[in-house]
């Protein structure tokens, strides 16, 4: 948490969403079976895309059970992940997507400033 | 350590914990007697260590044994370093990573987290990394994992409660797997890994340390615990180097040696014959020392010129000199070494003693003893350890270094400098209880001359001789003479030399003296012949004489009675009486 209030924020895009308007995200959500924080996340995620990317999204469910050696590829290490392929860079965000404000964060939907 | 020791501490282990702790050999020379035979299978250990102390290290050479020596596959869940930099690492040991992974024995999952790409929103847990860890355990069917080091997990997620909890979770996963694990942990100030990991892990521990002394670095190791099984407390030193880990185990628990009767030559028949007359005990461990320049290396050079003349390995450690220089200069007494360097028995190992610690010297020369496996080990000279260390630790390594040879039944040679003006017996104090056959050198000095003189302080086990010899460094090597003893003491050198001449001209004249008094002898007995002679002659002549005169007397006597007769008949006289007896 620290370091996230500690980071540089001038540097941050003025206005990413504009930015967004213009591709199609693709996001990856990494998960394990049908646990509890899964399908919470996946919840999280289908409703802020719809709210925030309405049209412009698609969402890729990995299931580690199934595809175990997927899991290297995107450095995942905790469940659920979720992962934005695109726009570039790529951004992780880590837990159930409980928190809105902070998911926007972390994809960059919303400006890092608080 | 031998093989028998090594079984006693095992057989110790089980005594005590009545059943037997299963064990994975690590393969690293030490650990597994320390350990008495290797880690907890099934279970983790706990590697802790300050940076650069050889945690991965040693954690990859028991990955890389496992897969090597013993048949167990192995993963590698690095979090600090990729693949292919650990594969680059450790290639300088010999260890090569890319072909075992080729070969589906051994897979390195890079786990790398970077903070500046994640955000956290509320719940998760680990379950992408036990995924991870149980592809990689089933692709190779594993039974050795290594994490290295899962405290870096704290730097990339921020949510303590969930990681320790999850911590908790893996490594009763990995009991669960039945894997032998290895979690490695930088030492923190207060506890031994900074995330407090020794919570979790409580079978076995084990403390890596590199420290600095007088400016020399020697690692150590120690088990601070281990669960169920007895094991070395000490801290043991270890070595990296191209042959990867090795751990100097040499304790002295026990003295249990077997012993020989087996009496090997000392490769100088003086000191044989000083030595009742067969040389010393093989294992047995042999001091020599004296002063500069008395010989001391010349010496154990015909040690080991004889163990070679038996055809007998020998290794000789030298701290002061080159392996050519010592060749030279034993050459320049008549011990050709190059001979048995070049057929593979002697092998000379010159090091500096200041080149690493005491410690690092001492794995060196268990580990090249082992290697090359001699029957006799040299060690010219030990002093310079004494002096590069404080002196305790040194005889500690000593005491440890000797129990180990005799263990391996191998005969081992010391030599040792002197102080001059230092009585012997007391600069020695400290490793002779050690030894079992101390000879000293000593030079003496007298009418401005030095020579050296060699005695057997003390030899255990066998009748030796208590005189002091004169010690001769000749073209053919060295050769003791028996001392004279004068009034001033010993005499050595051109002393004794002209004690020698003394005796020779002395022995010259007595042996003229009884000449000359045979000759005397002759002489009388000639004079007494003469006289003899010339008395028998005297009274032969007097004999004839006195015969002559008889004759004569006995004619005149005849005559007279002729004349007489003739008298009477001219006379007419009455015929004598007695004519008148005679029957007419």
């Amino acid at each position: 948490m620290t370091d996230i209030l500690n980071r540089d924020n001038t540097a941050k895009l003025p206005s990413p969403p504009a930015e967004a308007n213009e591709e199609t995200w693709e996001l990856r959500l990494y998960v394990a079976g049908q646990s509890a924080k899964s399908v919470t996340a996946f919840a999280n995620l289908r409703a802020l895309c719809e709210r925030y990317l309405p049209g412009k999204y698609e969402i890729e469910i990995v299931d580690l059970l199934q595809k175990p050696q997927l899991a290297r590829g995107d450095q995942i290490v905790a469940i659920p992940t979720l992962v934005r392929k695109l726009p570039e860079p790529i951004r992780k965000i880590v837990g159930d997507l409980s928190n809105t404000e902070k998911t926007l964060v972390g994809l960059q939907l919303r400006p890092r400033a608080w | 350590m031998t093989d028998v020791a090594r079984g006693e501490e095992v057989g110790r282990t089980n005594g005590i914990a009545g059943q037997e702790l299963a064990k994975s050999a690590t393969g690293i020379q030490g650990l597994d007697e320390i350990t008495g035979g290797g880690l907890p299978t099934g279970r983790a250990t706990l590697m802790c260590g300050s940076a650069g102390c050889g945690k991965t290290l040693l954690s990859l050479e028991f990955l890389v044994l496992g897969a090597v020596e013993f048949g167990e596959n192995g993963v590698l869940l690095a979090f600090e370093e990729t693949a292919e930099e650990l594969s680059q690492n450790v290639r300088s040991l010999g260890f090569d990573l890319d072909q075992l992974i080729e070969d589906g024995k051994l897979v390195v999952d890079y786990v790398h987290i970077d903070r500046s790409e994640i955000d956290e929103t509320g719940e998760y847990d680990l379950e992408g990394l036990f995924i991870r860890l149980a592809d990689a355990i089933d692709r190779v069917g594993a039974k050795r994992v290594v994490l290295d080091t899962i405290e870096s997990l704290f730097s990339g997620l921020s949510n303590d409660a969930i990681l320790r909890s999850e911590l908790r979770r893996l490594f009763r996963w990995l009991k669960e797997r039945g894997v032998t694990a290895i979690i490695t942990g930088e030492r923190g100030e207060k506890s031994l890994t900074r995330q407090g990991l020794e919570e979790y892990v409580s079978d076995c521990v084990i403390l890596l340390d590199h420290r600095v002394s007088d400016q020399l670095s020697t690692r150590r190791l120690r088990v601070v615990k281990y669960r169920g099984s007895t094991h070395g407390t000490n801290e043991y030193p270890f070595l990296i180097d191209q042959f990867g880990i090795s751990v100097l185990p040499i304790t002295s628990l026990g003295l249990k040696h077997g012993v020989t009767n087996e009496r090997i030559s000392t490769g100088v028949s003086g000191l044989d014959a000083m030595l009742g007359g067969k040389g010393v005990y093989r294992a047995s461990s042999i001091l020599i020392s004296g002063t500069a320049g008395t010989g001391k290396t010349t010496v154990s050079a015909h040690f080991a010129d004889a163990a070679c003349r038996r055809g007998e390995r020998c290794l000789y450690f030298a701290f002061e000199e080159s392996p050519n220089q010592i060749v030279r200069n034993m050459r320049s007494v008549g011990i050709d070494l190059q001979q048995w360097v070049d057929r593979g028995l002697l092998m000379i190992h010159s090091s500096r003693p200041s080149m690493y610690g005491l410690e690092t010297h001492l794995t060196t020369m268990y580990r090249e003893a082992r290697a090359f496996n001699p029957r006799l080990v040299m060690m010219d000279p030990i002093t310079s350890f004494l002096r590069s260390d404080g002196g305790a630790d040194a005889e500690a390594m000593l005491v440890r270094m000797i129990d180990f040879l005799k263990g391996c039944e191998i005969t081992s040679v010391f030599t040792s400098l002197t102080g001059g003006g230092s009585a012997l017996d007391q600069s020695e104090v400290g490793v002779s209880s050690l030894i079992d056959t101390w000879l000293v050198v000593k030079e003496i000095e007298q009418q401005g001359e030095r020579n050296r003189g060699l005695y057997v302080i003390k030899s255990r086990g066998m009748s030796h001789s208590e005189q002091i010899r004169e010690f001769l460094l000749t073209d053919e090597g060295v050769q003791l003479k028996d001392a004279y003893i004068g009034p001033g003491g010993v005499l050595t050198g051109s002393a004794r030399l002209a004690q020698e001449a003394r005796e020779e001209a002395a022995k010259v004249k007595r042996q003229e003296d009884i000449e000359r008094k045979q000759r005397s002898l002759e002489r009388k007995r000639q004079v007494m012949d003469a006289q003899i002679a010339t008395l028998r002659a005297e009274f032969e002549a007097e004999e004839q004489e006195a015969q002559r005169m008889l004759a004569e007397d006995q004619r005149r006597e005849e005559r007279l009675e002729e004349d007489k007769e003739d008298m009477a008949r001219s006379r007419k006289a009455d015929p004598q009486p007695q004519k008148a007896q005679e029957p007419t």
